[in-house]
């Protein structure tokens, strides 16, 4: 710094151990009852260091969960979780990264519109159409078979070359539902638009004298540059997705297809008695776990990915 | 190898701008070919023109006996070298300079032999398995030339290929630049806006202005009998003097002002009396005179020394120059013995070196 | 908006933009179209007749005080959650940026509550003030002598969201600050500070004014978070209890159209939401557009 005051350093560093103490407490807490029992726990105060059946109870969340609360085991949820989160962030990169690219790499009709529409998407989060999406997830075909509707068309059938389908098809409590309506995204498609557009375009024009076609120049130039875009992209959306918790509430009842996020609910909402806090907190842990672990792990990328995102 | 035939070439942009008027130009196989003129001229339009990466408005352009206005860059059979050299950074050199034979789907074998020969003409050999920006700036403008020569095209095409490189190094990569072409034999075009670059490496140039081609010939045709006064201003360094004069009704000399007369050349003397010209004069050309009568009395402002030789900058007596010196001539004076600054000295012109164009126009006579 | 060499091809932009469009148009715009359509319609109770009303489920809905309450409510956790949590990422910011040794462990060790669900911090934080065995609400009975208790009380419910909310968000807040104090040129404050300013004038004087557009782009940002992404930390604690303390427009517009099933109000709710969502995009994009500059 300007001058070279000692204390100021000190005072400094003081207020961000306690700052980071205030922090780190919750997980802490957090830690320490997840290694007690459920006794341990009955009366103020709680232990504030860590006792000896932190074994049992991880073994007990990940094999059996909690019995008298849907009892499934949290390697499922946690699944679940993964399925979601990987699914969300491959989904959202690869259909961000090619309309990002029709929109940036080539001129033709309705290219604003297009992305107009995908703009949109910022300003329709689930929570403003919970009901009218939850319709359309339990059946995809509703908005076709109400146009059809406008049109004349009768029913949920229509008639092909001789072939009748039923246009009906429900995504309720199902991997494509927990993850598909989701992948559509304003923000990553911006992102890679506005990282497109500092590549040179002497790169492009190299590339078309080199005889490369925009889908190979895609592939074998675009892709490659942005790489460390989608890396970094791929963090923050793992961890959007691994968090989502209304989406889930939503359309899933089916328990084995419950996420480790909004199963720790249905643990701590437990009806006229004291939810065990030992297994809650078991849970708590390992639900924060991976993405907590991915962003300390990848701190560059993440913080890349963290500031990119917001411009 | 290929001759390049460029007829009528114009380029207007969507916006209405004109950026190219009209363009005849016919390049003989071989030839190595410099666009050369200040910026916004339209030379590097025609050069994308020539390599498709922008449409031609009107006229045609040939490479060898095709039409290649409507083909795609690829199937041009030329290669451009990038003023950013325009290398892909996340490739080896050597798939940087093989890419272009992989997409056309060339035997694995013959792509590795002819990128080890580019690669050694061009010293390269060390460095194929490095990223371009483990390189250096006249490895990568190597580079750039190995991913163009790599393709044995009909035609190389030179988009201001060094001015990214410092002064030095400018100097070095042009004299191989030029040797590389001349041992390949390849018709090239090559644009740029330092006009030594041009002088030095031309077989013949090109000189444009705002879209026109103002004179094409050889360095030395360029030099010696400059078709207007841009183009007289824009080649030789320092700079062309250029005065305004009228011609004596005796019409075998110029009058500069009322003190200082110059004899006009022989070509001359079929001007009119009394018209009024801009006269241009190369730095080179002004010499000491002892005749006082058709001399110029100069004054010395301020001395530049080069070495060799030596810059004087000055005036002469109510003769106001319109060149580039901001209203003071330019003398070479050959070794670094001058008179000192303040000094009036006598300068003479040597009729032969006289130009002479149209006041108005700004044409040759 | 393109880049001036593009590709010319007839149909492949459309192919590469189909999925894009496709969920947009399936999941997004044709709901968001219901609901404004239902906002204008009433259901009968078997969902057998429906008339159009106009704006009457809007006239219902101002006119309902529970309603009007919970925009009150939110309005109140909106503004205490991002004060909370700019304030003390603003302040370890600013002290992360002062010292050079250990910076990066800070950082790592402030970073990590961007991680965890929001429902999760809900959760921790719930635990922390249970009334019989939360540490928190320990120390507050026998240090302050104060009882609390979030089952009971609206108001330290409404505390509790607050903190849970806050707490995650400092993260964030941190990362942006520091990036925003890093990126004032050291000859500014070095020339302050010739100038004769001290630290703490320095910093109010030029370090705070060469921040406001960080901290008014995180105005914005959290704003946006303590109202759509705190949905998970009220439903897994205190489910907008108790009597509606912590009931926002969020749990309000699930809560009546999910659980509740009122089509139509649940609808109006949701126009409203989506009025509030748009012009805090355009305030965000104004901002982008003529970011405050010096």
């Amino acid at each position: 710094m300007v001058e070279n005051r000692p204390w100021l350093t000190v005072v400094s560093h003081l207020v961000l151990i306690v700052g980071i103490a205030i922090v780190v407490l919750p997980l802490w807490v957090a830690l320490v009852a997840s290694t007690h029992t459920g006794r341990d726990l009955l009366s103020a105060p709680i232990p504030m260091w860590f006792g000896s059946h932190g074994v049992d109870n991880y073994r007990q969340m990940l094999t059996s969960g909690m019995e008298h609360v849907s009892g499934q085991p949290l390697t499922l949820m946690l699944f679940n979780s993964l399925v979601m989160a990987l699914s969300i962030a491959i989904g959202k990169i690869v259909i961000s990264l090619t309309a990002a690219f029709a929109i940036c790499y080539f001129r033709f009709p309705l290219r604003m519109t297009c992305f107009w529409i995908i703009f949109i998407t910022l300003m329709l989060p689930v929570e403003v159409r919970i009901l009218p999406t939850y319709e359309v997830i339990a059946n995809v075909f509703t908005p076709l078979t109400r146009l059809l509707e406008l049109f004349g068309f009768e029913g949920d059938e229509i008639v092909i070359a001789g072939l009748s389908i039923r246009l009906d098809f429900s995504m309720l409590d199902s991997y494509t539902g927990l993850t598909l309506p989701l992948i559509a995204s304003a923000t990553a498609t911006f992102l890679f638009r506005q990282f497109f557009l500092t590549v040179p375009d002497e790169l492009t024009e190299a590339a078309r004298i080199d005889g490369a076609g925009p889908m190979k120049f895609f592939r074998d130039i675009l892709l490659p540059l942005s790489r460390t875009n989608i890396a970094a992209l791929f963090v923050i959306l793992f961890i959007y997705g691994w968090n989502q918790y209304l989406w889930p509430l939503l359309i899933t009842t089916d328990p084995s297809y419950v996420t480790v996020v909004m199963g720790i609910q249905r643990m701590v909402n437990v009806a006229d008695t004291e939810p065990q806090w030992h297994l809650v907190m078991t849970a708590a842990v390992l639900a924060m776990l991976p993405p907590v672990l991915v962003v300390i792990g990848m701190q560059r990328l993440f913080v890349k990915g963290l500031v990119e995102t917001e411009k | 190898m290929a001759e390049l035939r460029i007829s009528g070439v114009e380029k207007v942009y969507p916006n209405g701008f004109k950026a190219i008027h009209g363009i005849d130009l016919d390049v003989p196989d071989g030839e190595f070919i410099v666009l050369v003129g200040p910026s916004g001229c339209g030379k590097s339009t025609l050069l994308r023109m020539i390599a498709g990466l922008e449409t031609v408005s009107s006229g045609t352009i040939q490479i060898g006996d095709r039409v290649v206005n409507e083909l795609e860059p690829a199937d041009r059979d030329i290669a451009m070298v990038f003023q950013n050299y325009a290398l892909y950074p996340h490739m080896s050199v050597y798939q940087n300079m093989s890419y272009g034979l992989r997409n056309r789907g060339y035997p694995k074998d013959a792509i590795e032999e002819r990128v080890q020969k580019a690669a050694g003409i061009l010293q390269l050999d060390g460095l194929l398995d490095r990223r371009p920006r483990q390189l250096s700036g006249g490895q990568r403008q190597r580079v750039a030339m190995g991913r163009a020569i790599v393709r044995e095209p009909s035609a190389f095409l030179f988009d201001e290929p060094l001015s990214n490189l410092d002064a030095k190094l400018r100097v070095q990569m042009r004299v191989e630049i030029k040797q590389l072409q001349r041992r390949l034999g390849t018709t090239s075009v090559y644009v740029t806006h330092d006009q030594i670059e041009a002088m030095t490496m031309a077989d013949r140039l090109v000189v444009m202005n705002a879209g026109v081609a103002e004179q094409v010939g050889t360095p030395i045709e360029l030099y010696e009998r400059p078709s207007s006064v841009f183009v007289g201003g824009f080649i030789g360094s320092p700079s062309m003097n250029f005065m305004p004069a009228t011609v004596e009704p005796d019409g075998r000399h110029l009058r500069l002002s009322d003190e200082a007369r110059l004899a006009l050349p022989v070509e001359g003397r079929r001007v009119e009396p009394g018209r009024p010209v801009t006269v241009g004069v190369r730095p080179e050309h002004l010499t000491l005179s002892a005749d006082a009568d058709s001399a110029l009395a100069f004054k010395i402002v301020l001395i530049e020394h080069l070495g060799a030789d030596t810059l004087l900058y000055g005036s002469a007596s109510s003769v106001e120059a319109t060149g580039e010196g901001g209203g003071l001539l330019t003398v070479r004076w050959s070794g670094h013995h001058t008179p000192p600054a303040g000094e009036v000295i006598r300068l003479a012109a040597d009729p032969a070196h006289l130009h002479l164009f149209d006041a108005a126009t700004g044409r040759r006579i | 908006m393109i880049k001036r060499v593009t590709f010319r091809h007839k149909w492949l932009p459309y192919a590469l933009l189909a999925p894009q469009l496709l969920i947009t148009l399936v999941f997004f715009i044709w709901p968001a179209s219901q609901a404004l359509y239902q906002s204008v319609l009433r259901q009968d109770a078997f969902g057998l007749r429906t008339e159009f009303i106009g704006f009457e489920n809007f006239a219902d809905l101002f006119a309902d005080p529970t309603y009007l309450s919970s925009f009150h409510i939110t309005l109140v956790f909106c503004l205490a959650v991002a004060s909370i949590s700019l304030g003390f990422a603003l302040m370890l910011a600013v002290m992360a940026d002062r010292v050079i040794k250990g910076a990066t462990t800070y950082k790592t060790l402030l970073i990590w509550p961007y991680a965890v669900a929001p429902a999760i911090a809900g959760v921790l934080w719930y635990f922390m003030f249970n009334p019989s065995i939360g540490i928190n609400a320990w120390i507050l009975r026998t240090v302050f002598g104060y009882d609390w208790n979030h089952t009971l009380d609206g108001g330290d419910a409404l505390l509790l969201v607050i903190i849970a909310a806050a707490w995650k968000q400092v993260s964030y807040n941190f990362l942006f600050f520091l990036a925003g104090l890093q990126a004032i040129p050291r000859s500014l404050i070095e020339a302050a500070a010739i100038d004769g300013a001290s630290p703490l004038k320095r910093f109010w004087t030029i370090v705070f004014p060469l921040l406001s557009p960080t901290t008014f782009f995180l105005l914005v940002v959290n704003v946006v978070y303590a109202f759509f992404d705190t949905f998970g930390t009220i439903h897994a604690t205190t489910n907008g209890g108790p009597a509606g303390a912590t009931n926002t427009l969020v749990y309000k517009v699930f809560n009546d159209g999910f659980i509740g099933l009122d089509l139509g109000g649940s609808a109006a709710q949701s126009v409203i939401l989506m009025i509030i969502v748009v012009s805090l995009t355009v305030v965000q994009f104004r901002y982008i557009e003529r970011r405050v500059e010096y």
